[in-house]
């Protein structure tokens, strides 16, 4: 019993060796070993070799059906006009006028939106390609060979006892050395030697979480940078986001302060360096939420803001509505693309399926978190430009640079209802179809053959 | 690896479904999928606000008609009842889907007069015109000329001249549009 109990305690010490000299250390440096590039690259090939075999099973076995990313009905290409034209095309009528058909389209419309929409599919997780080997992106995927269910099991096993525990231990870590490290700092005066060491121990902190996550981050034009006092925006689908982001610099993070452990972390955190944290009932009044950040990018020398004018975590397939608060504050902002890849795990975090807790071990559980992180260049607001414009300008940039869907719908519609706006657009577009030639007008009506 | 058959066996009476409706299994999986989605309180059916908490609904100006039409067949939307209906184009006749159901009630899907007809009496009157065209132009055009096209139109397809369109003229009206093509729905395979 009693050596069963000292080669655990010795096993336990060697593999915290490990843990510290190999992965910590190295991660507060900055530095890599290179074995999180090894796995990658032996994932990458696992994978390809697993798309190949499914894709022939799938041609040896029609029945095995094909993933649908992008939907499950056919639609329509064309535009409200071409598609009435086509409902009305036998009627002969001087185009432009209003005929029983045309409820039929906005019928058909209706009921399109009922089988599948654009902004409920934005809402949940995004559907694969091909199979990713993990169990929870399991859709529709049957059994096609032995060798592929081996290479699951062996994945299950690898990423459940030799990776999650190794992850845990990293976050536990990371975030105690943040919270004790913020803390110690916070007892500095205010000189630059506080921010340089407030520097380090955040820099330190996310990068040993982001090895918690197994995280290959690639940072493109660093030239962009985001400077002191401008505000950086980013498209928003995970709170691990902030740790992505935060590997490779410092920012002043934006939200509310909550409670549990997540406020413990946050409260810690604002010792030593500025960050802006509201009460809840401040972020109701959003004058005083925008005054506070005004003076914050005001004193130029404090830290860019991040903010995720999204509102909500979307799943990384699209970017919706940036609300214009964030662009009324003024300054520069500094726009930033992220991208996760699907194929190592599902990033997005769906608030009204999981919590948080079950989120964050569901992505430990995961292959590996793989990112590319695009530095726009700044953008300020033009002469004639309304915060509205603006945000929509930024919008499209970051969604051309990620290669995400640029959509025009409001984030918040996964709790809330939809605009009116969007119903008079609707109209206004359909009033143009029939109004088009100058031709209704009250005096113009069939008067003459009545008489 | 076999999960997917497991999460076949969440569908109550799968196979029933996939022989009434001749949707494969896949197909069934995403609608269920759908509808489990659409179910906000999980209740197993689906109920007016269910629809309306759905952005593509919500901005089509015959939203709410559409809604209407869904929930006053009678049909308790739970998944079977909702995966037929899906199978259907949206057929001229108020006469029922390629499929019976149980209920062989005669509308078993929102047949398009519906749209128009509020008040089921089978004819189109000038009231009823009007409130369709209101809905689908909302404020952008005058009263007066939301009259004045109600008026052309009754009077182009007004063949009894009783001042309402009825079924038949509304059928009539429609008969070179080629509805089953133009208004089904297609699914990718």
């Amino acid at each position: 019993m009693e050596d069963l109990w000292t080669v655990a305690v010795a096993v336990f010490q060697l593999w915290m060796f490990v843990v510290v000299f190999f992965i910590t250390l190295p991660a507060m440096f900055g530095l890599s070993l290179g074995v999180t590039s090894v796995y990658i690259q032996i994932l990458v090939k696992l994978l390809e070799w697993a798309t190949i075999r499914i894709q022939r099973g799938r041609q040896e076995q029609p029945s095995v059906p094909a993933p649908l990313p992008n939907g499950i009905i056919e639609r329509a290409e064309g535009s409200m006009e071409e598609e009435m034209e086509q409902l009305r095309r036998s009627r002969s009528l001087e185009g432009g006028e209003f005929a029983l058909s045309d409820a039929l389209y906005f019928c058909k419309k209706g009921l399109e939106s009922i089988v599948d929409d654009q902004v409920t599919q934005r809402f949940s997780s995004e559907e694969l390609a091909s199979w990713n080997l993990l169990t929870r992106t399991n859709q529709n995927f049957r059994y096609i060979s032995l060798r592929l269910t081996i290479f699951w099991g062996i994945g299950v096993f690898v990423r459940y006892c030799v990776l999650f525990p190794l992850r845990i231990a990293l976050a536990i870590i990371g975030l105690s050395w943040l919270v004790i490290g913020t803390t110690l700092v916070g007892f500095l005066p205010e000189n630059s030697v506080k921010y340089w060491l407030s520097e380090v121990v955040h820099l330190t902190c996310y990068r040993i979480c982001a090895r918690a996550l197994s995280a290959t981050i690639r940072y493109h034009n660093k030239e962009n940078r985001p400077q002191k006092g401008g505000i950086c925006v980013a498209n928003h689908t995970t709170p691990i986001d902030v740790v992505i982001l935060a590997n490779d610099g410092c920012y002043a993070m934006v939200g509310q302060i909550h409670g549990g452990l997540m406020g413990v972390i946050q409260r810690s955190m604002v010792r030593s360096c500025p960050h802006v944290w509201f009460e809840r009932s401040e972020m109701k009044d959003r004058h005083a939420v925008t005054s506070r950040l005004r003076a914050h990018v005001a004193a130029k020398t404090k830290l860019p803001i991040l903010i995720f004018p999204e509102g909500t975590c979307i799943n990384n397939t699209s970017v919706m509505m940036f609300k214009k608060g964030s662009f009324e504050i003024g300054g520069t902002i500094h726009p930033i693309a992220i991208k996760y890849d699907p194929r190592f795990g599902d990033a997005f975090w769906n608030s009204s399926k999981y919590n948080m807790v079950s989120y964050l071990l569901r992505t430990m559980t995961s292959w590996a978190v793989v990112v590319n992180v695009w530095y726009l260049p700044p953008m300020t607001i033009q002469d004639g430009e309304d915060a509205v414009q603006f945000a929509n300008r930024v919008k499209s940039a970051v969604a051309c640079r990620g290669g995400l869907l640029d959509l025009a719908w409001d984030g918040s519609l996964k709790r809330g209802k939809v605009k009116d706006a969007y119903k008079e657009e609707q109209q206004k577009m359909y009033s143009r179809v029939i109004v088009r030639q100058n031709g209704i007008s009250a005096t113009h009506t069939r008067r003459d053959d009545q008489s | 690896m076999g999960s997917s058959s497991s999460s076949r066996n969440k569908i109550p009476n799968a196979q029933e479904l996939m022989d009434q409706t001749g949707f494969s299994s896949a197909h069934l999986l995403r609608l269920y999928d759908r509808f489990e989605s659409l179910d906000r309180d999980n209740r197993g059916y689906l109920s007016p606000d269910d629809f309306e908490a759905l952005g593509g609904l919500a901005m089509n100006p015959i939203g709410g008609r559409i809604i209407d039409a869904f929930f006053s067949s009678g049909i308790p939307w739970t998944f079977p009842p909702l995966s037929g209906f899906w199978l259907i184009s949206v057929q001229l006749t108020e006469t029922v889907t390629k499929k019976e159901h149980s209920k062989s009630s005669p509308t078993a899907g929102p047949g398009s007069s519906n749209l128009y007809d509020l008040d089921r009496d089978g004819k189109i009157s000038r009231e009823e015109l009007l409130q369709v065209l209101r809905a689908m132009l909302g404020l952008q055009v005058t009263e007066e000329q939301l009259q004045s096209i109600a008026e052309r139109a009754i009077q182009e397809a007004d063949l009894d001249k009783d001042d309402a369109i009825s079924f038949d003229e509304f059928k009539k009206s429609l008969e070179k549009v080629d509805i089953d093509t133009k208004m089904s729905i297609g699914f990718l395979k």
